[in-house]
């Protein structure tokens, strides 16, 4: 294989259990965002725009959706003839082999394919996070420090603390002490989860942390303060702008929303870097005469013929006559039938609103987002409670059904 | 599907029908719909048929129309057996005599023919915008035992045109017994899409017998001097198509996408038509946006008024900016106060703050690539 300075391996095997029913059968790197992209969308395309074309691509919670979406990387530009985009399951291996235990074990048994290239420098990263980043300049600043390792940070609110990993820095950014989620942290600079590394220490300091049978292998757990302990060159690299750990139902639905304003912190029109995504065939959006759009991002293939405001709509989203849909996230392909309100909601992929329904319905539960999941069918006027989630398995509970299936299809 | 068909876009007519749209660019290369260009169209279809191998002869401004088409991989052409061959107008300077007509180019790439081993040829101009399966085209050519099909359209209204059309004459059985192409005199409602579907064998032979007795045009020449020789039928396309070749028919044709039916039948009807894809975010509107009757593609900004009109993807609509019944290409800007009504910009123009551009509904106002006014 060819020698590249550095390479990119990228967690993206998490199953995001607070996504609730989102993540029933995708990782959380695959859930849709922002109208037209998936979680994922946003690492692949900040390698891509890095110059980083080598990146390993670490799967394990229902891969299947993940795996067709990555393919070989062509829609980010990483199909190269030296590198590209390589999808990295849990294998079985001569003595058994086994699942990833932990981020840093899934980095450990593909020390091998990182062999492959030889680099000097990788950098870990994570499918889960929003953030638009330049990997080169902190590669730069990783080589400028001559550090054994650099970490992405981001200051957080004080009181979000306790949700972060807390690096406590010195002065010239050297970090001196790490705190996994504080209850009283002395600092609020909380990794990114974006890591250099240089490649023969991690390499290292990986196959000690396999040994070590009391270790989580977890990169933030175990092999940071394993470095500290050994006294080594750790920088923290100062990222100052919009960065979103989309882990809840809450923060995904927020993190939609903070695409809405007039001049949004991530800004996605941006033309030297562009969010790159698999792109559905769809002809141009249809705004119906009497239709109103205010405040919101519409993908191609959608037809309005009612109101949308503050809203996400995702390719191919039908919205009828005297209908409203506000504060909301609806995906791809969901047809909203006539004079329905839809408030708070992140609405699944392919569902069916009926005419006269009420989503998200104002009362008790309402400051909670209503979840519909992928394929759900609510029958004409039916009202449903804010804040509840509702998928195919639970759907007749709240007299809907699913999607061209029977209750027997179903329940098998 | 049509695995055994071949298929040939013929875009060499070098007539500037489009005016300023087409100084630099084919009819084909035109863009169309927000974000197709009306090659998309054919291309589409054949693809959609199953057609692995596709020539697409160019003219000489061919460059907007190649860095469209690429490769070939929207369309799934991109292969290492068949797929998309581009095939450029040949011109010998010792023998340089004018234009050529479309029987020199087919002609002059007969090696790619030959080499083809499709035993059909699909052959059609490049600037019709219909959504049609072809596989139709092979069926009337099976049932009628034709030799060649060519493929109709019942005009309903008496359309305005600058340019001749193609009009036929069909028998009760189907096979065409007299054509024209004229400007004013019509045979009858069928007018010709210059489609036509053979046995690749008896295309090479009548570029032959053309090439011999010094004729050029393929239609004239080739099919109208020959409704005796052979058995030439007409298959009716019942849908949505439209001809573009003046810059009323392309702008009356945009704003019919407006009628929600024909944008499903057009885009929809019998598979989807690919573009070329760019990776543009999907359309922001903000507080002061004011959209209705209009088609948007991705990455436009909308922060002002859009009404009855089809914009370009990444066009941006600042505050207080207005267009009504327009066609906005491409990366378009309206800037603040502005006025654009009854109008057709080419991508790139940028109205600066406070102007007012506007054309008739009858005669739109063109204007042209890279504007700034």
């Amino acid at each position: 294989m060819y020698k590249q300075e550095c390479i990119a391996m990228l967690l993206a095997g998490g199953q995001g259990t607070r996504l609730g029913i989102l993540t029933r059968k995708l990782a959380k790197p695959a859930v849709p965002f922002g109208g037209k992209y998936r979680i994922i969308d946003f690492t692949l395309s900040n390698c891509s725009n890095s110059g980083i074309y080598t990146v390993g691509v670490l799967t394990q919670y229902q891969p299947l959706i993940l795996n067709s979406y990555i393919g070989i990387g062509s829609h980010w530009d990483l199909d190269k003839k030296r590198g590209g985009v390589t999808v990295l399951p849990p294998y079985v291996r001569h003595d058994g082999g086994h699942w990833y235990l932990g981020t840093a074990n899934a980095v450990y048994q593909n020390i091998e394919f990182v062999d492959q290239y030889d680099p000097e420098y990788v950098l870990i990263l994570s499918g889960d996070h929003i953030y638009k980043m330049d990997y080169s300049l902190m590669l730069d600043y990783h080589k400028e420090k001559a550090a054994d390792a650099t970490i992405a940070v981001i200051e957080v609110p004080w009181e979000e603390t306790h949700r972060f990993g807390i690096m406590n820095t010195n002065l010239d950014n050297a970090i001196v002490e790490f705190q996994e989620k504080p209850r009283e942290a002395k600092n609020n600079l909380a990794s990114m989860g974006v890591y250099v590394f240089n490649w023969q220490l991690l390499r290292k300091i990986l196959i000690e942390d396999e040994m070590d049978k009391s270790s989580d292998h977890d990169f933030g757990k175990n092999l940071i303060p394993r470095l500290l302990e050994e006294g080594k060159r750790i920088y923290a690299y100062p990222f100052r702008h919009y960065w979103k750990d989309v882990g809840t139902i809450e923060s995904l639905w927020q993190a939609n929303m903070d695409l809405l304003h007039d001049q949004p912190e991530l800004d996605l029109y941006e033309k030297d870097w562009k969010i790159y995504s698999v792109n559905p065939n769809q002809p141009v959006q249809f705004i119906a005469p009497n239709a109103q759009v205010k405040k919101s991002l519409v993908n191609e293939g959608c037809q309005i013929y009612g109101s949308v405001e503050n809203s996400v709509l995702f390719p191919g989203v039908v919205v009828g006559e005297g209908s409203v849909i506000k504060d909301s996230v609806i995906m791809s392909d969901t047809v909203i039938g006539k004079n329905v309100t839809i408030e708070r909601a992140i609405i699944g992929e392919e569902c069916t609103v009926e005419d006269d329904c009420i989503i998200g319905q104002p009362g008790e539960g309402q400051e909670e987002i209503t979840v519909l999941g992928e394929n759900v069918v609510t029958v004409k006027a039916k009202n449903i409670p804010g804040g509840v989630e509702i998928n195919i398995e639970n759907c007749h509970e709240f007299g809907c059904c699913p999607n061209g299936l029977t209750k027997q299809e179903v329940i098998s | 599907m049509m695995r055994d068909v071949m298929g040939i876009i013929n875009d060499t007519d070098i007539e500037h029908k489009l005016k300023d749209l087409t100084r630099v660019r084919s009819t084909a290369a035109v863009p169309f719909g927000g974000r197709y260009r009306i090659i998309d169209f054919v291309l589409s279809n054949m693809a959609n048929a199953g057609i692995k191998n596709i020539g697409i002869l160019t003219q000489s401004y061919n460059r907007s129309l190649l860095d469209h088409v690429d490769s070939g991989k929207e369309w799934d052409l991109l292969s290492k057996r068949d797929g998309l061959f581009i095939l450029p107008p040949i011109f010998r300077y010792d023998q340089f005599t004018g234009n050529l007509g479309d029987v020199d180019h087919y002609y002059n790439h007969m090696d790619y023919f030959t080499r083809s081993r499709q035993q059909y040829v699909l052959i059609s101009s490049s600037n019709v915008v219909y959504n049609m399966d072809f596989r139709d085209i092979q069926q009337c050519y099976e049932e009628k035992q034709a030799d060649i099909v060519l493929v109709y359209k019942n005009a309903v209204t008496e359309e305005n045109n600058n340019f001749r059309v193609l009009s036929l004459l069909i028998d009760n059985n189907g096979r065409i017994r007299d054509m024209a192409a004229s400007r004013e005199k019509k045979l009858s409602p069928a007018v010709a899409l210059e489609i036509a579907f053979m046995k690749k064998s008896l295309f090479m032979q009548i570029i032959d017998d053309c090439i011999a007795r010094g004729y050029r045009d393929f239609t004239k020449d080739g099919l109208i001097k020959n409704l005796e020789k052979y058995r030439i039928f007409g298959c009716e396309h019942q849908g949505f198509a439209a001809k573009i070749d003046s810059i009323h028919t392309y702008y009356r044709h945009s704003m019919g996408l407006l009628n929600p039916e024909v944008w499903k039948e057009l885009f929809f009807r019998h598979g989807s038509i690919y573009t070329k894809v760019k990776d543009e975010p999907p359309v922001k509107y903000q507080a002061s946006a004011m959209v209705s009757n209009s088609l948007l593609a991705n990455g436009c900004h909308i922060a002002g008024t859009v009404e009855n009109s089809i914009l370009g993807r990444g066009v941006t609509v600042h505050p207080g900016a207005v267009v009504r019944d327009s066609i906005i290409m491409q990366k378009g800007q309206i800037h603040r106060g502005a006025v654009v009504e009854n109008a057709i910009l080419d991508k790139d123009v940028v109205i600066t703050p406070g102007k007012q551009i506007r054309g008739e509904k009858e005669y739109p106002l063109v204007v042209e690539k890279q504007a700034v006014i």
